[in-house]
């Protein structure tokens, strides 16, 4: 199963512990979080379902592609990174 | 009067309490997260904020009770031909919130200039799609600095929720009659310098920085613009430069008092691209002729190399008419029991303020 993490920048707002899932995309795989956790969608992806601007996934040491569609595709055994991408002062 | 103040920054969200005549900050929630709108209704707070990474959220906090997280308004599905919409379909910020005038309903104005309204204290939203549908939303013009028109302003009438007003930066006053079902363009009257000049006059294009009306006479209206101030008597279709304004016509906020429709009160600076208080000194504008003069108020605030700018949501009035309070964009904080004759600071140094509002109980 892949591993989902998330940053702990997250942790302030709500909890989001690492989750194994069974996906073989990233929007999948995120999916599957989020039916657990239907909070923390809106933390991690814009109203259309594409990355928010200032969250980076990184799967095997590099950002995905795909943004808008998350469809970059990820093995059995991946974990996936969620955090941001640092702003402002 | 309101004995409370809910003050939003950069950096959270202030709660100050009246206690022996003097005003303090008693409470602090959501600590170093940006808070971009704030209403208190009743024992009932909300706050929106901004975060930065994680997107735009809603809390509320019941009585003395612990803040929950709202679900926060959510744009639907964009639909595969609104491809040439030149605005996101996905919640920017929430801008301002507001009481409904029947209980539990609210009505919440954002960037990207969409209207959405709860009918359950804030638990769940719905998108005004008549507004957003209507094909010259896709003509409304960014903020300035922001790529996001915003809706700054939701004045509903206190003598029936169906008829409300709403000011657009930037897009002019628009008015619904029937709860929202239906949306136009009312504004007539204003001008806007910096367009070009076969355009200035057009409703569509007017810079409204902020609405307020007055409580006890709702068809008198304020109207701070980007190029200056305007009144109008018949709830927002045509509108009055008032000329005596001063120092300075530029500014972002007004607050009108609840119950003389000819008493306002603003808070000028130097117009545009400086946006700095005229001389570097802190005042407040009141008039209380309906615009044909006013009143520099200055007792307290500060009149010696003040760089202070009050955003459109950080000038506050109270239920009485009699207290106000404002905050600036470099933390400044200033309170007034007296119409704004006499201004105090609590000991305070707070981050920007975005948004100030007294609790109305």
């Amino acid at each position: 199963m892949a591993t989902v993490r998330f940053t702990s920048a997250l942790q302030r707002f709500l909890a989001a512990p690492p989750a194994q899932v069974e996906a073989s995309t990233v929007g999948e795989a995120l999916a599957a979080v989020f039916e657990a956790r239907p909070a923390l969608r809106g933390y991690v992806l814009d109203d259309q379902g594409a990355l928010r601007r200032h969250v980076a996934i990184y799967v095997r040491g590099e950002a995905v592609r795909d943004r808008i569609k998350l469809s970059d595709p990820i093995d059995p055994d991946d974990e996936i990174y969620v955090f941001q991408a640092l702003t402002g002062g | 009067m309101a004995e409370r103040l809910h003050v939003g920054t950069r950096k959270g969200l202030f709660e100050l309490a009246r206690r022996n005549g003097a005003w303090d900050i008693v409470e602090t929630h959501f600590l170093g997260d940006p808070v971009s709108a704030v209403l208190a209704e009743g024992d009932t707070l909300y706050a929106a904020l901004d975060l930065g990474h994680f997107g735009a959220k809603l809390w509320r906090r019941d009585g003395a009770g612990e803040w929950r997280e709202l679900g926060a308004p959510v744009f639907p599905p964009k639909p595969e031909d609104a491809g040439d919409d030149p605005h996101p379909w996905s919640l920017g910020q929430i801008w301002v919130l507001e009481s409904g005038g029947v209980p539990g309903r609210l009505w919440a104005g954002t960037m990207p200039g969409g209207l959405f309204r709860s009918e359950d204290g804030g638990d769940s939203w719905s998108l005004n799609e008549a507004l957003w549908h209507m094909p010259e939303r896709q003509k409304w013009m960014g903020v300035a600095g922001g790529e996001q028109p915003g809706i700054n302003s939701v004045l509903v009438d206190p003598r029936n929720p169906a008829d409300i007003r709403i000011g657009v930066s930037t897009a002019g006053v628009w008015a619904s009659i029937d709860d929202g079902a239906s949306w136009r363009i009312i504004n007539r009257g204003m001008y806007n310098e910096y367009m070009p000049p076969e355009q200035r006059e057009e409703p569509i294009v007017q810079d409204v920085h902020r609405l307020a009306r007055c409580a006890a006479h709702p068809d008198v209206m304020w109207c701070q613009h980007h190029n200056g101030v305007f009144r109008s008597e018949d709830a927002g279709a045509n509108w009055r430069e008032i000329i005596a304004i001063r120092p300075s016509k530029f500014g972002f906020a007004v607050v009108a008092h609840p119950r003389d429709p000819d008493t306002a009160w603003f808070v000028p600076a130097v117009k545009d691209e400086r946006r700095i208080p005229v001389e570097g000194k802190v005042v407040v504008a009141r008039t209380r002729d309906a615009g044909n003069s006013f009143e520099v108020l200055r007792n307290g605030l500060p009149q010696r190399h003040a760089y202070d700018l009050v955003w459109r949501h950080a000038l506050a009035i109270d239920a009485s008419g009699e207290r106000l309070a404002f905050g600036s964009t470099t933390g400044g904080l200033w309170i007034s029991e007296d119409c704004g004759d006499n201004w105090t600071a609590p000991n305070a140094r707070l981050p920007p303020v975005s948004v100030v509002r007294f609790a109305n109980s």
